[in-house]
């Protein structure tokens, strides 16, 4: 590779009140440079007041994820050099969500179907009940385990296109807790996670392009995840029983 | 920012959209020549003398491809949806799919 001093790095700019529009910098080139560490230089030595946004800078806690040259990623691990096209970035908001400001993607939707999907706890004891003992060698313990590691980051929702055609559409992560909490022997509630995905927009919406197993950070694969719910909605559609 | 996403699946799904398409447009077509056979069977010789030249022996082809592409995807989607199998014995089985099917096509065209 050709030694290199600076990058060009194009940023996305705008929000709700003020269009799009790319912005150029040069940033300085060092050998370890991940893209959030590109995006805080410009934030913190050439404008202050471009928005993104992050926490942990370790992969754990979802929120630093962008468009980086046309592909959604976690930005606090992704390298400079993996992607590098050229010697230039291109860095926009996350794909398929409301812009707040500049690279910083509103979340709202992307958590508001997390909840239609049935993505919350339907308990089977109470707090005063002992903890029920877990067998972790079960096929269904395995279906749930395979989907946990999720962050939230939005990654496969920007990554979907059906997200993009389909506004109603509840997109992969949200599908994936289902099927996670479908397989969890402590939930209550299985029809209705089945009811809550089987409606318009539900998994059966899907084309199985699988761009968000593709690109999950984290190597999940709500593509399969999503296959699961559709033989289960089927089967229970047809009186089979789990 | 244009969107990056040309990986194996995106692009088998493109092609399964797009020949499920041509299927749609064509199918119509296909089915008013036909229709010849039972109104008017000189029109439809006239018609099929016209399956002699080589652009239309092309776009035979790409008819013919077209359904094959659309059938195996169509296979390929059902398999994934349906069986819940490892990855690597999906390769296998569609390994032997595709196989079985060279052989039984080549057979099948000395036959005739
Ligand atoms: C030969 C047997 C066929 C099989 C096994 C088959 C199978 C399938 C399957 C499984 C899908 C769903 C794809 C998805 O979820 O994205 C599909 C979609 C489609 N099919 Fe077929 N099909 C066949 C024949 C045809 C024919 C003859 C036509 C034309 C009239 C056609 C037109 C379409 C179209 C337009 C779509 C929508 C494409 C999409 O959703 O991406 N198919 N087909
Ligand atoms: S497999 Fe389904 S959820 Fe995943 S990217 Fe494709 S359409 Fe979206
Ligand atoms: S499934 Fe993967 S890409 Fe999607 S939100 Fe969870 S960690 Fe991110
Ligand atoms: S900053 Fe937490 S995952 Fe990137």
């Amino acid at each position: 590779m050709p030694e290199r001093d600076h990058l060009t790095v194009t940023v996305q700019r705008g929000g709700p009140d003020a269009p799009m529009r790319p912005q150029t910098f040069e940033v300085p080139a060092y050998d370890n440079q991940t893209v959030l560490d590109v995006v805080s230089w410009i934030q913190q030595n050439a404008d202050p007041t471009l928005t993104y946004r992050f926490a942990c800078r370790v992969g754990m806690c979802g929120s630093c994820a962008m468009m980086v040259n046309g592909v959604p990623r976690w930005t606090c691990r992704t390298h400079v050099s993996k992607v590098l096209d050229g010697n230039a970035i291109e860095v926009g908001p996350l794909r398929n969500l409301p812009v707040i400001k500049d690279l910083a993607a509103d979340m709202d939707p992307f958590f508001d179907k997390w909840v239609s999907a049935e993505g919350m706890h339907h308990p089977t004891r109470t707090r005063d009940d002992a903890i029920e003992a877990i067998d972790p060698v079960t096929m269904e313990r395995q279906e749930a385990n395979a989907g946990i590691e999720c962050i939230n980051c939005s990654v496969c929702y920007s990554a979907c296109d059906t997200v993009a055609g389909n506004p109603d559409y509840l997109g992969p992560a949200a599908l994936q807790r289902a099927w996670t909490l479908y397989n969890d022997a402590k939930d209550a509630n299985k029809d209705a996670i089945l009811d809550a995905v089987s409606g318009t927009g539900g998994c059966h919406s899907c084309h199985s392009m699988g761009s968000c197993t593709t690109y999950c950070p984290n190597e999940l694969d709500p593509l399969s995840a999503i296959l699961g719910l559709k033989r289960a909605t089927t089967k229970r559609f047809f009186g089979g029983r789990k | 920012m244009k969107v990056a996403r040309a990986h194996p699946l995106w692009l088998a799904y493109l092609l399964h959209r797009l020949s499920g398409l041509g299927l749609a447009l064509f199918l119509p077509l296909h089915f008013w020549v036909l229709s010849y056979a039972l109104n008017d069977a000189a029109k439809l010789d006239a018609f099929l003398t016209l399956t002699e030249m080589p652009l239309v022996k092309m776009a035979e082809f790409g008819l013919v491809f077209l359904l094959a592409v659309h059938l195996f995807g169509g296979l390929r989607l059902l398999a994934l949806e349906w069986l819940p199998w490892s990855a690597p014995q999906k390769t296998w089985a569609a390994a032997a799919v595709a196989g079985s099917f060279l052989v039984s096509t080549t057979f099948l065209l000395q036959a005739i």
